[in-house]
Formats: structure tokens, sequence, C-alpha cells
């Protein structure tokens, strides 16, 4: 039997034994939906609908609408979908009641409901004007089939195209048809994905062992990219590293992956042990005679461990630190054999290409980035969540068409792109296509995929030491200039936000981050001083503004604040002299209060508590 | 930092010794067994007593400064141990541009004790933490695993209150 037929036997039994159940709920219970109470509202749901004949209730992933869970499902008899969101364990028993056993909508709780964000016109998320925007190749799957069950993943196409590479493809086609899809690695530095398989497939190690790697440790704080496809739809990079493994001649691989993600953890150690169990992962994978093996290992909080080189020192056992290249991985990787290591999100999109052909997946995005990318939408926007969008997408229809803009009446002030190794773009670029070069070109980059809104109350000094903090807190020690370097950096900043900085501090500064650079090992050193230009690019008013003027006008830099009491307005009630927790604040009953500036701490408190609008910060 | 306890005596059993041994074990000639049983070590004790990390040493034959090295690069590992109620607070970007290190400074205030310690009568300990992946409800704070989206500064006393009574 080929590999085809032995998987279409899987196949028919799996179809066989699927129960008949025209009507399917569906619960996004990847972690945003469970933080946001998706496990009682799937419990209710079971109890309710477990006799119910012809209804199935399942978990799924995430479809990535963050800011609507927990959100519920139907797919009618008819090929209808209705999507509920905000739901409880109270509405979900009308939505079983009403809905699934009565077949009437529960129209005040779908997305078009008053709870929804406005831009659906009917009760299907697929209408919805922030769904619309998107085009989904990786996330295809997400929030449809259940991640713990590989039956759902088979049912729905999955493994077919393994099958089909098995069998009717020679590895070399499946790298060529890598290389046809222009795709670049989603990790962040956006290497040719086909290239990177031809160095792997080229190279020769003594005893033939090679490895095909995966890198899960999404470190960047605010992204969250991988987690989301991890628990939605893991098996897409199961199968995806069994066709890599197939195409560069491998028959082990890892997924490095972070321990702060427990329930993709639990999802991939499912999704390997199901794969085997029915014959398609482990030896002679559907009676090929390839073999893959693949096994998890746990990071365990180290940013520079997404590094790739520092990722396989720590697979090996020791403390990950970043080796010198070249040697590239592809020549000389973990344990000193060829080694293939892709991002989550790269792999997600491969069994895509293979299926639908490189020049499908080329015709999507621009001349220079192929295909779609996602992003963790957070920070100010309305509708923060997971978003995938082709390439060349501007800012402005992620941040506003699918974010829903910022919330409470505030501006946008800048969006950050790349993490610790990014930077901000400011309103005027807002219309900048979402592609690699373009990012460049502003001075920030694609990243992995975080991409954090800020509005006029964000500080943007505050926000490059916040990433500067970050960087001297991550930087592994091995060599001097990011050692030091970003430690005197951050010195620096700090002198700026307490208010002791001067106009020479901007320029040392400006000095430090260009050797900063150049002089380290690896990217996170290189990268470190990028959120300090980008701000220092584009709002160096505000850096000004902080030396000369002693003043931050977004209001976060607490050193420089000034709290005073207007005492027109002031109507001596005392509530602000209650307030403080410093007993900074003198005054009689119904006389005109005054703050002890030399005793305030800061704290806002007073300002909060004020019902006369008679205390103002400056 | 007053209030915050840095080092305790080891006061492992015999059963977490045992479980110890056997994780050692399972994964002695392994590739790379080295991660793997400090996560395992980790979950049995709570952390990694100097004790623990010696045993490992003589098991693997690794050197106790290399096991050392590892144990302390990764911040996931803690060589002391963690409160009975474990309060974390996400510091990652979406969290942080949302008011995160109010929220963890309301947090270090109720508790007298800072971030990355433990109160002095073991009951709670705080970390920060530096993303946890759920940006869409940020700011996130997470107690004893429940996990609190959106958070406020007004809110954090009450919540650490409702577990007060689980440890006293």
């Amino acid at each position: 039997m080929t590999a085809v037929e032995t998987y279409s036997a899987i196949l028919s039994q799996i179809q066989a034994e699927a129960p008949n159940a025209p009507v399917r709920v569906t619960v996004g219970m990847a972690t945003c939906g469970l933080t946001a109470g998706a496990q009682p509202v799937y419990d209710k749901l079971k109890d309710l609908l477990a006799s119910e004949d012809g209804v199935a209730v399942d978990r799924v992933g995430c479809i990535g609408s963050c800011f609507l869970e927990p959100i519920v499902e139907v797919f009618d008899a008819q090929g209808g979908r209705t999507t509920y969101i905000k739901v409880t364990p109270e509405k979900a028993v009308r939505i079983a009641e009403e809905h699934v056993k009565g077949g009437k909508v529960v129209d005040e709780y779908t997305i078009a409901g008053p709870d929804g964000p406005g831009d659906a016109p009917t009760a299907n998320v697929e209408d919805a004007g922030f769904y619309k925007a998107q085009t989904r190749i990786v996330l295809r799957k997400c929030g449809l089939i259940d991640p713990e069950d590989v039956r759902q993943y088979v049912a729905s196409g999955g493994y077919s195209t393994l099958a089909r590479v098995l069998d009717t493809m020679e590895p070399q086609q499946v790298i060529d048809e890598v290389k046809t899809s222009g795709i670049r690695g989603r990790g962040g530095a956006g290497f040719p994905t086909g290239l990177k398989w031809q160095f792997t497939a080229n190279a020769t190690s003594d005893d033939g062992v090679k490895y095909v790697t995966c890198n899960a440790d999404e470190g960047d704080p605010g992204a969250f990219m991988d987690r989301s496809v991890l628990e939605s739809d893991p098996h897409a990079v199961v199968e995806a590293m069994a066709i890599a493994a197939y195409a560069v001649g491998s028959s082990q691989g890892y997924i490095y992956i972070r321990a702060e993600y427990p329930v993709a953890v639990r999802r991939l150690e499912i999704a390997i042990a199901q794969a085997k169990e029915i014959g398609l992962l482990g030896e002679n994978i559907l009676g090929s005679g390839f073999s893959f093996d693949l096994g998890l290992r746990l990071g365990a909080g180290a940013f520079v461990c997404g590094e790739e080189t520092a990722l396989l020192t720590s697979i090996e056992g020791n403390r990950g630190e970043p080796r010198p290249r070249p040697p590239f991985p592809a020549v000389k990787g973990l344990f000193g054999k060829p080694t293939l290591l892709n991002n989550v999100e790269t792999y997600a999109s491969i069994t895509w290409i293979i299926e639908n052909g490189g020049d499908a997946y080329a015709a999507v995005g621009t001349e220079n980035s192929k295909g779609t990318k996602v992003f963790a939408l957070g920070g100010k926007v309305k509708q923060a969540g997971l978003v995938e969008v082709s390439m060349g997408t501007t800012l402005r229809t992620i941040v506003e068409t699918v974010g829903g803009g910022v919330p409470n009446g505030k501006t946008f002030k800048a969006a950050q792109t790349g993490g610790p190794s990014g930077g901000c773009i400011p309103l005027e670029h807002i219309d900048t296509p979402i592609d690699y070069n373009s990012l460049a070109a502003i001075g920030s980059m694609m990243g992995s995929g975080g991409l954090i809104v800020m509005d006029e109350d964000n500080c943007m000094v505050d926000i490059a030491k916040f990433f500067l903090d970050f960087v001297v807190d991550e930087s592994c020690g091995k060599c001097v200039p990011c050692r030091i370097g970003t430690k005197r950096l951050l010195g620096l900043l700090e002198k700026i936000t307490s208010g002791k900085g001067t106009l020479e501090d901007i320029e040392i500064i400006e000095g430090l981050c260009a050797h900063l650079q150049v002089s380290p090992l690896c990217a996170l050193g290189q990268t470190a001083p990028n959120p300090v230009l980008s701000t220092l690019r584009y709002f160096r008013h505000e850096y000004i503004a902080h030396v000369e003027e002693g003043r931050c006008s977004a209001g976060v830099c607490k050193e420089l604040l000034q709290y005073s009491i207007d005492p027109e307005k002031c109507t001596g009630c005392t509530l602000c002299k209650r307030k403080c927790p410093a007993d900074a604040i003198a005054g009689e009953k119904k006389q005109p209060h005054v703050i002890d500036t030399a005793k305030c701490i800061k704290c806002g408190a007073c300002l909060d508590g004020c019902k006369f609008g008679a205390i103002s910060r400056g | 930092m007053p209030n915050c306890r840095t080092v305790v005596p080891f006061s492992g059993t015999p059963e977490q010794e045992q479980k110890l041994r056997e994780v050692i074990a399972r994964y002695k000639g392994t590739q790379g067994p080295l991660m793997p049983i400090l996560h395992e070590a980790q979950d049995i004790y709570g952390y990694l007593p100097e004790e623990v990390q010696a045993t490992i040493s003589e098991e693997l034959d690794i050197p106790l400064a290399e096991i050392y090295g590892v144990s302390t690069f990764y911040s996931r590992f803690s060589l002391n141990p963690k409160g009975e109620v474990k309060v974390s607070v996400c510091l990652g970007t979406a969290c942080y541009v949302k008011g995160a290190a109010d929220v963890l400074a309301e947090v270090e205030a109720q508790l007298g004790c800072k971030a990355g310690s433990v109160t002095s009568d073991g009951k709670f300990s705080i970390d920060a933490d530096r993303c946890v992946g759920a940006c869409g409800l940020a700011p996130i704070m997470i107690v004893n695993g429940d996990v609190y989206g959106h958070m406020t500064v007004d809110r954090v006393a009450g919540i650490l209150d409702s577990y007060r009574g689980e440890v006293e």
C-alpha cells in the first residue's frame, strides 16, 4: 500500500467512527478563552447537551478575538454559523435551550448584539469587519478543530499533505516548492526558509544524523502568536516538521517551547502521542519506510534562547549562551550535527504551501515579503487579539479596522513592533505597508509579530527604558558590549526619566547605541539599542522635554510630576487630605487645601479622588 | 529589602528524594538530560535547593558548579522556595503599557516584600512575569494559577485578601 492509501484507510475509519452530529457547538479554549472563563461555559454546555441527539460539544482553539472571549459558536445542520461572545454559564443555558434545542438564535448574545464590536452585520464572525480584513493561512484551522483530538485534524484534511509528499515528491521537490513560495523566517530575522532547508539538506554528518527543530521559545513580551497556534492547531506544526525532516533527510526532531505556556505544552504532548498512535509519526510513517520521531524540550525563562545557537545550546543542557556563527546550525548545530531550525509560524505555513503550491503562496503579499503574517495585537486598542493579514497591509488597517482603534477617546501615538529588538512606528508612518523592508526602512522591524499600540498616556522615554530594562535582565552576560553596554544605556535613560539628564547624555546615548549595534556576538545585543534609537528618531522632543523642562507630558515619569490644588476650585471637602497616604496635604475644612511637594510621593490618589477637578498634574 | 526571606533550611523528605532519583534514572543516558531533570526536580521540591543540585551532580557526573551555572541562568529555576500563595504580575509589553507596573507596586506594598522574594512568614511570594501570552486581557495578575485580567490597583487588596484564608 502507498502512504496515500494507508492515509485514506485511516481517514475512512475516522469518518466511520465519528459521531453523527449535524449540529456542532464549539467553545474557544485556548489560554485567552480559559482565562476569560471558558471552562465553566464548556462544562455547562456539555452538561445540558450531552444527551442531545445529533449535537456535539467540542473544545476548540482560538479564533483570535481575545476581546470577545469566552466565545461559543453554533454550526447548525444547514451550514449556518452563529458566533456568541462574552458567554457566561448563564448565557450558555439560554444558548443551549433556545438555539441548539429550540432552533432560535439568541440575538442579543451574538457578535452582532449590543456587546459586539459594532462592525458585525450578522451573527457570523466571518462577516465582521475586523475578521474580513484578515487573510487566514496559518490560522485557517484555529478555532475550528479540537486541538486535543488528532481525528478532527485528520478529518479536516490534516496529514494528507505528508502522505502525498512521501508518495509522490522527492526531497528536492519539496525544498523547491518552499523556495518558490518565497516564505521568509517568521521568527523575526526573515531569512529565506527554502535556502535554510537547502543548506541543511546539502550538509553531511559522519553518522548521517541530522535534526529538525522548532523554535517555540516565544520570549518577546507582548507576543503570543506561537502560543495560539500551538494551542489551537498543534498538528499543523507536527505535520510540517515531518515534511521538513523528509526534505532535509532527518529522522529526529525537537520542539523547544517555553515552560510558561503550560496549555501549549500539554496539547503538543497530546498531539505527538496521538499522531504516533495512529502511525502518522514515529517509525515507518504510513508504511512509507520514512521514520521521524519528535520530542519536546522545555525552556526555562531565558529570552536569549530564542536566538538559534543559544536555543540549541540550551537543548544540549547548558546555559543558553549563543555561539559564534559560522558554523551555522545547518552545518553544525544540535549535538554538532546539521540542524534545521524554524519558527512555529513558519512551520504552520508549510502544509498550506505544499498543498496549494509555492506559486499560490507567492501570489499573496508583496514583492520582497510573500504570504501572510500573524500579529499579536495588544496595548491601547479596542479589539486586542491574534490577527493574520497579508504582507503589505498597512498599519492603519491593522490598528483601526482590525483593532478597532484606540479606546477611551485617546489618540494614537505609536505602534511598537519587534519587541525589545524592534522600534516604534509613529502616526506619520501609520500608512506604511507592513513588510520586512518597509519596516526596516522606518527604523523598526517585523520581529516575531508582537504589535503593541500606544496612546498619549505612554511616555516614549519610559517605553525605551522598559525594553532596555528587559534586555539588561536577559543579556546572557557572555560578551562585554551587551552585558555592560545595555546596563550603561539603562542608567542614562533612568537619569533622564528622573529629571537629572542633560543634553549631553542624549549624545552619549546615541554614541553608545552605535557601538552596541556592531559589537555583540548575537542579535539580542546588536538590536538592543533599536527601541532607544527609534524613540529618539521620532520622539526626540519627549527626551528634550524631560531634560530641559523637567516635564513628562504623558504623566508617567513620577519624579517629574508636580501636583497642585487650584484654590478657586477647591471646596475644602477634605477628601484628598484623607486619601493622601503621605500626609502631604494640609488645610482646614471648607478652606482651600495645599500640597506639600516635599512630602508628596506622586501617587495620584488625590487627583483620582477629587470630585471638583481642583487637582492638576503638570 | 525587609520582610523577605532569602535562605531557608532544606527540608526534603525521603519520598521526594526517591522521586528525584527516579527522574534522574529516567533521563540518564539520554541526550541533554540536565534541563528536563531540573524542571522535574523543581516540580518535586517547589524549588532547587543546593542539596538537590548536589544529588543531580553526583548522579550525572556533572560538576556542581556547572549545574549551578545552568540553574541560575534561567529565570524559571528558583533557588529559593515560593510562598504558599504565589502571586505574579505580568510585566510584558502589553501589560506594561496598560499600567502593570502600578499593579505590581501595589502588590508589593500590600504584602511588604519585593518581586522575586517571599514574605518572612513564607505565606506569599511575588514574581514579575515576562509575558504569559494573554495580552488580550492585559494587565494580568496570577494568584496560585487563577488568572485575573484587566487588573486595576484598586482590586489588588481584595483579591489578595481572598487568599489569606487559605494560608491561615
